[in-house]
């Protein structure tokens, strides 16, 4: 295994990916296998593990196991979306606010400010209050809240590479600011950007569940893992499985995409940190 | 001189160091130093330098384990003892003065609590504000009764590192380790306290073990010089001996490598690269490098023979090689070049900084001119607006007022608005060849942007191309491929020469450009720079604080002090009779052989 897929010669890069793949496999997939209607009860409210129902049915007589694989496909794709986009957002801000040292910057900077003093749960539910709820709210609320913090992360490290001298050589050669940015800065602050985005997705995976959880973004009968910690936690103690399996399959994730994310952070850090410098002997 | 030692305040014997994973650090090192006396321990990055010099404060970096040998320190063995019976003996009977007392010092801790925390570890009884102040004194920092509640970063490096050398000497212990105390520091700085330490021996008697790259260095104060090469000493003896008549080829190497304001030479550098930890060869481990290596000489490890009193050298041919001396001649040839036209000509250059001071500019109405073929040295201390200068002239920096004219038009201020046939003309290759390559290019990409760029080449054309430059600057075409982070400084120097030369410029701006190398590879990549100078008819101007380098490269030297150009002159003149007073200060203040050297 060479270049890019480096990081998963690790322990934790290889059991990251493979915990990932299976998350992302039983929300892609899941909807396939469920043995039932997702949405149709089959027997008793909130009943135990049985022979039709492996994870027993929830409080409404559903199959957990079948709202377990329709559940993932949401919450993933709204956590990905919301992520893409706050990287997207914060990292133009950064890269701008840290290549121009020109006045741009502290504007930037001090409206970030503002932005990371609203606590982020508030700031979504206030968003929710005024817009309504619906899928475009959601992922435009949680970019907006992480957005502030990328752009701090992308700005530091733009900062730091911008003096270096492969960056200058550029610009002494007159080229233009955005190849300037795209060949000799970006690839050289991938590393910090890419173990936080493994952070910044578990987080948003964890604030749309909040919000999901709180009844204020999807909204019932959809099958979602948060939704259905939710509705299942008052009758914990009749079919425990309708709240940990849900819970499972979400803490899964997030440990997953941690995991990979550091590895990949590692594999990056490498080739330019390295253990032995290998030498030539000049001929 | 004492030839031997008598009645030694630190013995080493046959210290070895392995790595954890079981390749040696540090082989059969053994040596002795006298009561009152400085030992000098020279090596190149890798040597076991440090490393042994550690070891006499009974302490090993993490991954690094004692395989055998013994280290006294005025009478106490080391090795062997546990934690806390080392931590007792640290401080009072053997101090350590590190290399870089920015990193050293706590930031939160007012310099006078770190020392009296020194204080209240061996002496308590003592531990007070006066002898605090005492301590300052002691290294020239008492005029302020207030200094010792300063925090290190209102104090500046030279500073800095007195107050490590307080905190060294507090508690009055009989042996000090310093870790090339000075380097970092500029020249006047490193004068002032080499000046320090020697003072600081001859009143206390104290006994010190200073370890540094730079032999010249180490020339000016040592009474004895242990230089080490791949974890062994090669050769070591008493200072004058080793520096006039080194017996083994490395030590002559080193000898040859470093430039030296008052004899003036064409430099040698050592060919090819120090052998890392796991790469030693079989026999002498410099015989790859070695141009005197025979045969016998990988057959095993030579012994370490005495050729004189107290003088030993580990070099199978140390006898048929006295009096072959390395070539050593004269200087640069001076070139007349009055009456042509100017390349380059600054006039009345001044730069502020955005929210600096505006009665101190960092540049001030500075002017002078570079004429085709010559290379010009800008020379000063930190901080003296040299780097500002050649960074207006690349293009990287805004002048506040002044003209630059390049081929007597004037250029713009940024890079930006240049013509591509002016960007292409004037290059540039910067101080730090760790941070002046993309770690996620290859050699061969950073080399071909350039071409590309600024001539307009095809990728086809560029790659041919870059062969091409890399034999140029003497590096295998097998780098193409590689990246950065698997280069050695001096290579990546290299090639970061190359891709300023790629363009086919007619100036070349060289920004302090071995500052960050070891003496010998300085040497190399000088000689270099030198050959190309006169083969491309390029014009240079060289930026550097090292006045035995402006000897060595430069036809003409410009000096600057605080942002204003205080001498200026052809290089024989300045050097030999410097008109202005702190042009004087600077060349009092640099490192020197002894006359005998190699002449």
């Amino acid at each position: 295994m060479s270049g890019r897929l480096r990081f998963l010669r690790s322990p934790g890069g290889a059991v990251g990916v493979a915990i990932v793949l299976f998350v992302l496999a039983v929300a892609l997939f899941g909807p396939y296998l469920a043995p039932h209607d997702p949405t149709a009860p089959i027997g008793p409210d909130a009943a135990p593990p049985s022979s039709t129902a492996p994870l027993g049915t929830d409080e409404l007589g559903r199959d957990v196991l079948s709202r377990l694989l329709y559940g993932g496909r949401s919450v993933i794709a709204l956590a990905l979306l919301a992520t893409l986009l706050a990287y997207a957002v914060g990292m133009s801000i950064g890269l701008l606010a840290g290549y121009s040292r020109s006045k741009v910057d502290p504007v930037l900077m001090r409206s970030v400010d503002v932005m990371l003093a609203f606590p982020p749960l508030l700031f979504l539910l206030v968003l929710i209050a005024g817009a309504g709820t619906s899928t475009a709210v959601l992922i435009i609320g949680v970019a907006a809240i992480q957005a502030p913090a990328v752009s701090r992360v992308v700005r530091t490290s733009t900062l730091e590479v911008s003096v270096r001298g492969y960056v200058e050589a550029a610009v002494a050669r007159g080229e233009r600011p955005v190849a300037v940015i795209r060949r000799e800065v970006l690839p050289n602050i991938l590393a910090p950007v890419i173990v936080d985005s493994g952070l910044r997705f578990t987080y948003s995976i964890l604030i749309i569940a909040s919000v999901n959880y709180l009844g204020l973004g999807l909204q019932p009968p959809s099958s979602d893992w948060a939704l259905m910690v939710s509705e299942n936690r008052e009758y914990i103690n009749l079919n425990l499985w309708a709240v940990v399996a849900p819970a499972a399959m979400i803490a899964l994730l997030t440990i997953g995409v941690n995991l990979t994310g550091d590895a990949i952070a590692r594999s990056l850090g490498r080739s330019y940190v390295p253990r032995a410098v290998r030498t030539v002997t000049p001929s | 001189m004492s030839s031997a030692v008598r009645d030694p305040v630190i013995r080493v014997e046959g210290l070895s160091l392995d790595l954890a994973s079981g390749e040696p650090v540090v082989e059969d090192v053994s040596f002795a130093v006298g009561q009152g006396e400085i030992m000098g321990l020279v090596g190149e990055s890798g040597s076991g330098k440090t490393t042994t010099a550690l070891a006499l404060l009974g302490y090993t970096r993490a991954g690094i384990a004692v395989r055998g040998g013994s280290v006294q320190v005025a009478g106490n063995e080391l090795i062997g003892r546990d934690g806390s019976a080392l931590r007792g003996l640290r401080g009072k009977v053997m101090s350590y003065v590190p290399q870089d007392p920015g990193g050293a010092l706590n930031p939160s801790l007012r310099v006078g609590d770190a020392i009296l925390d020194v204080l209240r570890a061996h002496r308590s009884t003592e531990a007070s504000e006066d002898s605090v102040r005492a301590a300052l004194r002691r290294v020239e920092l008492g005029a302020d009764p207030e200094f010792g509640r300063r925090y290190p970063h209102q104090l500046s490096g030279g500073q800095q590192q007195r107050v490590t050398i307080a905190m060294a000497c507090v508690c009055g212990p009989p042996v000090a380790v310093l870790d090339e105390p000075t380097t970092g520091l500029d020249v006047l700085t490193q004068d002032r306290i080499l000046a320090e330490l020697t003072r600081l021996r001859d009143e206390d008697g104290m006994t010190m073990v200073y370890v540094s790259h730079d032999l010249a260095v180490v020339a000016g104060m040592a009474d004895r010089i242990t230089v080490m090469y791949a974890g062994r000493v090669v050769e070591s003896g008493p200072a004058a001996e080793v520096i006039e008549r080194p017996r083994h080829p490395y030590t002559r190497a080193l000898v040859a490598a470093i430039p030296d304001v008052h004899n003036p030479r064409a430099l040698q550098g050592i060919p090819g690269v120090s052998v890392g930890v796991g790469e030693w060869p079989d026999g002498c481990a410099f015989a790859p490098r070695c141009v005197h290596a025979q045969d016998r000489c990988l057959e095993a490890v030579p012994s370490l023979d005495a050729v004189g009193p107290g003088h030993g050298v580990r070099c199978v041919r140390w006898e048929e090689l006295v009096g072959h001396q390395p070539r050593a001649d004269g200087g640069r040839a001076a070139t007349d070049a009055t009456g042509v036209e100017p390349l380059l000509g600054v006039e009345g250059l001044s730069v502020v900084y955005r929210g600096g001071r505006l009665d101190r500019p960092a540049v001030d109405d500075v002017s002078f001119a570079i004429e085709p073929g010559r290379c010009v040295a800008l020379v000063g201390e930190s901080g003296s607006g040299k780097t500002t200068i050649g960074r207006c002239i690349a293009g990287l920096h805004q002048p506040t007022a002044g003209v630059i004219r390049f081929d007597g038009v004037p250029l713009p201020g940024a890079a930006r608005s240049r013509s591509l046939d002016q960007r292409r003309r004037i290059q540039i290759v910067f101080q730090n060849p760790y941070e002046s390559l993309n770690p996620r290019r290859r050699v061969a990409e950073e080399i071909e942007r350039p071409l590309r760029v600024l001539r307009k080449l095809g990728q086809a054309d560029a790659r041919r191309e870059v062969g091409e430059l890399l034999e140029r600057v003497r590096l295998p075409t097998r780098v193409m491929d590689r990246f950065p982070g698997e280069l050695s400084g001096g290579e990546r120097q290299r090639v970061a020469i190359a891709r300023a030369l790629a363009p086919k410029p007619e100036l070349l701006v060289c920004d302090e450009v071995t500052s960050a190398l070891d003496v010998s590879v300085q040497a190399a990549v000088l000689e270099l720079l030198t050959e190309l100078q006169r083969e491309l008819h390029l014009s240079m101007l060289f930026i550097t604080h090292n006045l035995g380098v402006v000897a060595c490269v430069a036809d003409t030297v410009l000096v600057m002090d605080r942002g204003r150009l205080c001498e200026s002159g052809p290089v024989a003149r300045v050097l030999s009779d410097p008109a202005d007073e702190y042009t004087r200060r600077l060349l009092a203040a640099a490192p020197r052989l002894p006359h005998g050297a190699l002449s």
